[in-house]
């Protein structure tokens, strides 16, 4: 699915989104920088409050007051969506960039038939469909996802179905108007674990009929490890870690990916082995830390981490991590080079 | 729906016989005769009149009769306002005049007070919805005597120049006479409505279904319209049902102040007279009308939210 002009299908450069509370501004998300090809599934990984949903809402323009993008660029197939207006905005959303999003339950609006709300999305964007071309198309959809008896699941209300169900009326409901990229907000954490595999396998299965990039936002990794081809690492606003899957979970360079993993339950673990969790609370990020922000939950943590944030060290190609420890290995590899 | 229906109306029958009794008892307690006057009958006349009308009988007796009498349809004659005439008549006769206007008075309240909440709810915090908030403070709490008086002087007043609408009420004048009352009458329901229906698009505007509206790229219209307005509804629909029948009936000061001969200032003055049986009528009728009026809100609800099981009692 590679572009003939090879652009990236979104290129995020530096965005930075503040909130401005009355308390003061908030920095939910303090320069991050990604790319994502056309195809490419990118999971972002992170706690409550690490600015993984507002970095995606900002793609979106789905930012509520008081938050604001405050810097940067997002680039989508070499446009600064940013700089759209209302109504180019509005084409935008739904056409080519599709979300869906954490709770099904509420995200369905519950007076209007479902066969209603998927049909709005299509004519949303294509004006002259007819009524009976829409609703042919809407139920294609419901088909694909995997819903039986659309004829009658059409007319019927969200409060019909079932979360799993809801959920997969939202991926055909973002699906509808083909996007080229589909932003994924935790869309599995208010299901149920079998449920959560089988809405998985949909989106991947869905993935490959369509060829659409996924961000794919969530906590979990070994969601992550089933659908994603790489993965961006999130702590305090910022980018700890990225990485294709296997650099994050063999070979992860940054204390913050180690804990996570370390506090993540293994299948293949040994008989008897505990989880470690990370100790600490997240920041406030109202009053964040001089120098790297998870610097005072760290284990390994140093003079400098307190004092100066981390540059980005590129550990294999693709794989960058923003910690002390790995620039400090570098200079010592760099030196080590030199003297031969 | 047809089981939902009988058991409504035997709630209606069993709530409308209350009213009826409760009424009847207080009306008797109050002292005073419809037979007083100026003129001041002697004892004879007014125990003849008494024996006439039935009104020498004891209270329970009195309220047997006319209930038994109600069922068959019958609500006694007036005893003193128009003297010997059925009060169903009357009603008959003044209803229209409260309900013609009363239907305008609440279909502005609703035209105007419904879109108003809607962008003082989108425009949240902004100077529309501030300037919005003290409209409608002011129209909720300035009663309806102050504002009918000051309309009526302002635009029907002495100054020649503003005298655009007549003072007396008179249905022969066509629409100028109407506008005045039907906007003092509307204009407590309008900003009340306005009021509901901005807390309760606000609820509605923070819901995830609206974000998920955006993210379709809808365009600001129909999330508002559409996928919002119908989520707030309910409130403000449990608000006018009712209000629509108090409204029908006719609001006794604006009534007055215009000199509309309806049935809201009849209902007052059939009290100080205490001419009983219009008194028992109108309370009545209206106590039937707002029972009919709530059950067509609860209908309205099941059209409104699908969610709604009549059926079951409740979602």
């Amino acid at each position: 699915m590679k572009n003939a002009n090879d652009k990236k299908l979104l290129e995020v450069k530096d965005l930075k989104v503040s909130f401005f509370t009355p308390a003061g501004e908030v920095k939910a998300v303090g320069g991050i920088t990604y790319d994502l090809d056309y195809g490419e599934v990118m999971g972002i990984v992170g706690e409550s409050g690490s600015g993984k949903s507002v970095e995606a809402y900002s793609i979106m323009g789905l930012l509520q007051s008081p938050g604001k993008v405050v810097g940067g660029s997002i680039m989508f197939e070499g446009e600064n969506v940013l700089n759209y207006d209302k109504n180019k905005m509005n084409d935008f959303r739904g056409k080519k960039v599709a979300m869906i999003f954490q709770n099904p339950m509420t995200c369905l609006n519950p007076v209007y038939t479902v066969g209603n709300q998927l049909t709005e999305a299509l004519r949303a964007h294509h004006k002259d469909i007819s009524a009976a071309d829409a609703k042919k198309k809407a139920m294609e959809m419901l088909e694909l996802v995997g819903i039986n008896n659309v004829e009658k699941r059409m007319t019927q209300y969200p409060h019909e179905f079932s979360g799993g169900m809801r959920q997969r009326v939202m991926i055909a409901m973002g699906l509808i108007c083909s996007p080229k990229l589909l932003i994924a907000d935790e869309p599995t954490t208010a299901l149920d674990v079998t449920i959560q595999a089988q809405i998985l396998e949909l989106m991947k299965d869905l993935q490959k009929k369509t060829g659409m990039g996924i961000i794919f936002i969530t906590h979990n990794l070994g969601v992550v490890a089933e659908i994603c081809d790489k993965v961006s690492v999130m702590y305090a606003g910022r980018i700890v870690e990225q990485g294709l899957v296997s650099d994050i979970f063999y070979n992860p360079s940054h204390p913050y990916t180690v804990g996570l993993l370390q506090s993540m339950p293994r299948v293949d673990a040994e008989e008897y082995e505990r989880l470690i969790p990370i100790e600490g609370t997240p920041v406030d990020m109202l009053n964040p830390p001089e120098g790297c922000p998870f610097a005072p939950r760290c284990s390994q943590c140093m003079q400098i981490c307190l004092k100066k944030l981390p540059p980005y060290v590129e550990i294999e190609d693709g794989h960058k991590s923003a910690c002390w420890l790995r620039v400090q290995e570098n200079m010592k590899c760099k030196e080590e080079q030199a003297n031969g | 729906m047809a089981k939902y229906t009988i058991k409504r109306l035997g709630m209606a029958f069993i709530t409308l016989l209350f009213v009826a009794c409760l009424t009847f008892l207080l009306m008797n307690s109050i002292p005073g005769s419809p037979w007083l006057s100026d003129k001041n009958p002697p004892q004879a006349t007014i125990d003849a009149l008494n024996e006439k009308y039935g009104l020498d009988k004891p209270v329970a007796v009195q309220l047997g009769k006319y209930l038994k009498n109600l069922a068959q349809g019958d609500m006694g004659v007036s005893l003193k306002m128009q003297k010997n005439r059925p009060v169903i008549e009357i009603i008959k006769d003044m209803f229209p005049v409260s309900a013609k206007i009363g239907f305008f008075a609440i279909l502005w309240a609703i035209v105007v007070g419904v879109p108003l909440g809607c962008i003082a709810a989108y425009n949240r915090g902004k100077w529309v919805d501030s300037f919005l908030r003290i409209i409608c403070t002011i129209g909720i709490s300035m009663p309806s005597f102050v504002v009918a008086s000051l309309l009526l002087t302002t635009f029907a007043g002495t100054n020649e120049a503003l005298r655009l609408f007549p003072t007396i009420f008179d249905a022969k004048l066509g629409v100028n006479t109407y506008i005045l009352p039907c906007f003092a009458l509307g204009l407590y329901p309008m900003c009340y409505t306005a009021r509901q229906a901005r807390s309760s698009m606000l609820d509605a505007l923070g819901q995830d279904y609206i974000k998920t509206a955006r993210a379709k790229g809808l365009k600001n219209p129909s999330i508002i319209f559409k996928h919002a307005l119908r989520n707030a509804l309910i409130p403000v629909i449990t608000y006018l049902g009712p209000q629509v029948a108090f409204t029908f009936c006719g609001g006794f000061v604006v009534e007055k102040v215009f000199s509309v001969p309806g049935l809201g200032r009849y209902f007052i003055q059939s009290i100080s007279n205490r001419d009983y049986p219009v008194i028992m009528g109108t309370t009545v009728f209206l106590a039937a009308f707002i029972i009919l009026m709530n059950f067509l809100v609860d209908v309205l609800y099941k059209v409104v939210d699908p969610r709604i099981n009549l059926a079951e009692g409740g979602k």
